[in-house]
């Protein structure tokens, strides 16, 4: 014992001290703090997405149009992966010794301790060698996941594709898609986006320091599953879509067939086409950019992209407006010498033929040009109105049979062709005093207007029912309960009434059914099919065939467009096409002579300069395709101004 | 040996202390295993592993406890120099033959097994200061004494500093509390360190001019209250002097001594830097962890921090982040009780002896097992700067737990003998 033994307390109650304080900051950041409980979960918490399969798209029938089928991507955790027989996976996956280098370098700099993907999308049968020799190489699994895939390989235009988001996209869904994310880029897969992605679910997955997966946090007790898209019920019919495809190979053009009594399209075909599954797969980007460089252009979607002049089906429109403007009734008479003559008797609209007193039901059949000079020069200058204004009112009745307008297809990209407004003259000509003559050519429907083959279709399908349509769309019903989008359930009036059809359809049906009609040689025998032929004309080549049509008179079950373009004579090329499309559907066979059907499959009217003008250097042969494409794509562009070409001139054959 | 001792050996053992010993080393290989879990591979028990070797370190542990239990107690009393200049020599190789590892050239390694002289360096000392100050005992305390005492513990100090082994070196400072007890330091003294590290920790982060004014005010007031007594105002005069001239050194030494990475410690707890992906990952990793325990912890082998290596050194240094994170507050606070009750008991112990030896030695185990228990703690749940030194008998590794086993039971073996020794 020593002098000092009292400091044992001193000692000890330094002890106890710091215990105190140890204990007091344990209960503050233990107990009272609650922000470190949460910065735990942080750490090791990783929300995993679950990717669900993207709705199944149907035809009208039941059968598949797309579909899901695996792929499988080949991992790799660069860490793990040492003592590689390099050679062998280079050969079982088909990449050379370099591009295994410097895909496991983009790995490694992703990071050495997650999976990255080492290659995409290897099909079934290379994953099946792969899977034999997967255990020789550390560090690589299989993962597989679905892509689309396209059974038939048809309708790449209307079912559209599924790309990688882009940085627009994650902008515009506010942070939804990530970067790596797959969204539909065209047609009904972009349309129908929001249902055919499904809902993503979400796995909390624990991780360690090194973010190395750890299994699952709390036995999967947040998780959410991830729930399939939905199935699309498309209102194509596959067979009528695969022969229409057939028929169009080797030709520029569409074909539109709606069902009129629901606006359903039963058929929708560019041409020229491509297959789907292209757009799939390890070679997509190489495809895309050999399809986008396409002079043929495989990615515009004509059928509601294209605008042309409508020609013949407009005189249909014209009659319709006409007779419910009280201009003309079914008696009213014109003389058709042979041609209109307007201006002060200056100029001279020619005809096809010298008909004499022509009624309104012949002016159909015949398709006589000089029925509606006269009609368009009394709606313009005889209703004791100003020409624009009289213009106005006449476009008016256009606009309802929707011309000039998008149609509001289920599809994206379409067009709404073009009527001008009364200003776009009075701009031209520099005054408001202008008459019926300055664009006399409209009332046959050429000049200035457009028209896509979807609202040629369309008219068919209005002509059809007498007097209004459903909006044309693709997809009848949504998921399970097929719901059908209430948009496409709204009948819409074309603002004529149902008395003034008559003499239009009877007007029809002769020109396909009456010998001596334009159309008389693609009649069907058993089915009473009201059409016309008719030509788009291309001031830059050959015209584009044109048949348009509804079957049966009665009961109508389908209305149709053909295009076929520079092929010339509709008759002879679109007519034959229309005709074995709507046999085909209604009867399920076809009647028309075999060598006749065979003409057509072999006919190829994609002109040959199209493919060289990479190469050809001549200025004129370059002029005329960029011509012709503004034409397509965009009908008031400036190189259309050919197209302004006095209507005195106009020679060709007008039907 | 006495006859006595011989009688009833097992007996005369504080059997208290080797039972808190003995829980302690338990605690610390459940908390291993923890730590080491791999939910992957949860093999049930694995040689290979830290706590399957930790349980052959605790094994060992105790058959060198018991060792020395039957060893003569005075053996360890003339054997000190000879251990000391033995564990020097080790310090000494250890800078030539050592192995690297983090930047400190600490280990020797002996095949599988690496040998820490550093930890056997506090047992050395305490043995020959015991050793050395139990001949002064008789004198009055004073500064020749206080000086070769000093030497001793610097030598290894400076060896350890050598390595360099911050952590380690400090733990040497505990020793304090032995000349505290002898009288070596006096009331004075310790009061005036107190003041230091108070003034040290206010220096860095509030302006020095600032508390240079705080202390003049408080000087004024004290000389005002005490301004009968002349002696008094010389005091204040001084420790006002003293103290603003320390405030402007502080600043000067910690921009100028320190190393960048102890200085960035320090300002991450003092809060002047926050750093959580750096410097400060490892404190914020383990706050995080023994935060996200709470009351009563998330259970045994399910903290997602330890199971998931968020925390380094996890079964080393940070193992009080498992305590934290698996057994929650609860468990904290039943573990520094037995830390407390350990310690006071160590003092307890010491105050019986009837040899100054004895004495010595045991507030020298006291002060080295509080000093690591104080700053391993501390540094973990953010009130001491990062020191890596290990919390005694729970982190992994063997030469720590050997050394602290041996100092523990070398106590024990004094106190079983306490009857037979005299001095």
């Amino acid at each position: 014992m020593n002098s000092f033994f009292a400091r044992k307390f001193v000692i000890q109650g330094i002890f106890i001290a710091v215990a105190l304080i140890i204990v007091i900051r344990l209960f503050y950041i233990q107990i009272i703090d609650e922000s470190y409980l949460l910065s735990a979960n942080n750490n090791v918490l990783r929300k995993v997405v679950v990717y669900p399969a993207r709705g199944v798209v149907f035809d009208r029938n039941g059968k598949v149009l797309v579909q899901n089928e695996p792929v499988y991507d080949l991992m790799v955790t660069p860490r793990e992966a040492k003592e590689i027989d390099t050679a062998l996976l280079c050969q079982l996956i088909d990449i050379d010794l370099a591009g295994y280098k410097t895909r496991m370098d983009k790995a490694r700099d992703h990071s050495p301790y997650r999976a990255s993907i080492f290659e995409k999308q290897l099909s079934s049968a290379t994953y099946a060698q792969l899977q034999e020799h997967l255990y020789k190489f550390r560090g690589f699994y299989v993962q597989n996941r679905t892509v689309r895939s396209y059974p038939d390989s048809i309708a790449p235009q209307l079912l559209g594709f599924i790309q990688e988001v882009n940085e627009k996209d994650i902008e515009r869904s506010k942070g939804f898609y990530r970067s790596g994310d797959y969204i539909g880029g065209s047609g009904i897969e972009r349309s129908y986006e929001d249902l055919l992605r499904g809902q993503r679910g979400v796995k909390n997955q624990m991780v360690d320091a090194l973010n190395r997966p750890k299994g699952v946090f709390m036995e999967g007790r947040y998780d959410t599953l991830a729930v399939s898209g939905e199935g699309l019920i498309s209102t194509i019919d596959r067979d009528l879509q695969y022969m229409a495809e057939k028929l169009m190979k080797g030709k520029m053009g569409s074909v539109v067939a709606i069902e009129p009594a629901t606006g359903e399209i039963l058929t929708l075909v560019s041409a020229p086409s491509y297959d789907p599954n292209m757009m799939v797969g390890r070679q997509r980007g190489n495809n895309y950019m050999k399809l986008l460089n396409d002079e043929t252009k495989p990615l515009f979607i004509r059928p509601i992209q294209a605008s042309y002049p409508p020609g013949s089906v407009f005189k249909v429109v014209a009659a319709l407006t006409a007779q419910q403007a009280g201009i003309i009734n079914q008696q009213t008479i014109f003389n058709c010498p042979g041609g209109y003559r307007y201006g002060g008797g200056r100029a001279f609209m020619r005809c096809t033929h010298v008909d004499g007193p022509t009624d309104l039901i012949k002016s159909i059949q015949r398709s006589c040009n000089t029925y509606y000079g006269y009609t368009y020069a009394r709606m313009i200058d005889s209703r004791g109105m100003s020409g624009p204004q009289a213009y106005d009112l006449w476009r008016e009745g256009l606009l309802k049979f929707g011309l000039g307008q998008k149609l509001g297809i289920d599809l994206p990209g379409e067009r709404p062709g073009l009527v001008p407004t009364s200003d776009f003259y009075t701009k031209r000509y520099g005054s408001g005093k202008w008459r019926s003559g300055y664009n006399i050519s409209l009332s046959i429907g050429q000049g200035e207007l457009g028209i896509t083959p979807l609202q040629m279709a369309n008219i068919m399908a209005i002509v059809a029912n007498k007097g209004f349509y459903y909006r044309p769309h693709l997809v009848k019903g949504i998921g399970e309960k097929k719901i059908i989008k209430k948009e496409f359930t709204e009948k819409i009036s074309a603002g004529v009434d149902e008395k003034y059809y008559a003499p239009v359809i009877e007007g029809m049906s002769r020109a396909v059914n009456m010998p001596g009609g334009t159309a008389y040689s693609v009649r069907i025998p058993s089915i009473e099919m009201c059409g016309k032929t008719g030509t788009a004309q291309n001031p830059h080549g050959e015209n584009h065939a044109v048949f348009f049509a509804f079957a049966p008179r009665e009961n109508p079950k389908i209305a149709i467009a053909v295009f076929v373009e520079n092929a010339g004579y509709g008759g002879t090329w679109a007519g034959p096409i229309a005709n074995m499309l709507v046999e085909k559907y209604i009867n399920d066979t076809i009647s028309l002579p075999k060598y006749i059907q065979d003409r057509i499959y072999n006919a190829n009217f994609i002109p040959k300069s199209q493919k060289k003008t990479e190469v050809e250097k001549d200025s004129s042969s370059n002029k005329k395709n960029t011509g012709r494409a503004t034409q397509q794509t965009n009908r008031t562009a400036p190189a259309k101004k050919e197209f302004f070409v006095h209507h005195s001139q106009i020679g060709n054959r007008y039907e | 040996m006495n006859k006595i001792g011989e009688k009833s050996f097992f007996g005369r053992i504080d059997w208290l202390t080797i039972l808190l010993w003995f829980m302690l080393c338990i605690i610390g290989w459940f908390n291993i295993h923890a730590a080491v879990y791999d939910p992957e591979q949860p093999g049930l028990f694995n040689l290979a592993t830290n706590y399957g070797k930790q349980s052959i370190y605790i094994f060992t542990g105790l058959l060198i406890g018991f060792s020395i239990l039957i060893i003569d107690a005075k053996f360890f009393i003339s054997a000190s120099p000879i251990i000391y200049i033995v564990v020097i020599l080790l310090l000494v190789a250890v800078l030539i033959v050592g192995r690297n590892v983090g930047g400190n050239q600490a280990w020797i390694p002996l095949g599988s097994f690496r040998l820490q002289p550093s930890e056997f360096g506090k047992l050395a000392t305490c043995l020959l200061l015991a050793s050395y100050l139990s001949t002064q005992t008789n004198k009055h305390p004073n500064l020749r004494t206080l000086g070769i005492a000093s030497l001793i513990v610097f030598f290894p100090v400076m060896l350890v500093m050598l390595q360099p082994d911050t952590g380690s070196a400090l733990a040497f400072f505990s020793l304090v509390f032995v000349f505290y007890r002898e009288g070596y330091v006096g009331n004075t003294l310790l009061i005036l360190g107190g003041l230091a590290i108070l003034l040290f920790v206010m220096a860095l982060l509030i302006n020095q001019w600032v508390i240079i004014g705080i202390l003049l005010l408080l000087a004024a007031i004290f000389a005002f209250v005490l301004r009968k007594k002349r002696k008094h105002l010389i005091n204040i005069g001084a420790l006002f002097l003293a103290s603003s001239v320390f405030v402007l050194c502080v600043d000067f030494a910690y921009e100028q001594v320190l190393q960048p990475h102890q200085r960035n410690r320090i300002d991450i707890i003092l809060g002047k830097m926050n750093d959580p992906r750096g410097q400060g990952y490892n404190l914020n990793q383990s706050k995080i962890a023994i935060g996200s325990g709470q009351l009563f912890g998330k259970g045994y082998l399910q903290g997602t921090q330890t199971k998931y290596n968020f925390v380094p050194e996890q079964s080393t240094d940070f193992i009080f982040c498992t305590v934290g994170e698996e057994w929650g507050f609860v468990g904290c606070v039943f573990l520094i009780l037995i830390y407390i009750t350990l310690l006071i008991r160590i003092v307890n112990l010491a105050e019986r002896q009837r040899t100054a030896f004895a004495r010595i030695y045991a507030y020298g185990v006291a002060s080295i097992l509080f000093f690591h228990f104080f700053i391993n703690i501390g540094m973990t749940i953010g009130i001491v700067p990062v020191i890596g030194i290990p919390l005694p008998f729970i982190s992994y590794g063997g030469s720590s737990l050997w050394s602290f086993t041996i100092l523990l039971f070398i106590l024990l073996r004094f106190d079983s003998a306490r009857k037979g020794l005299n001095g």
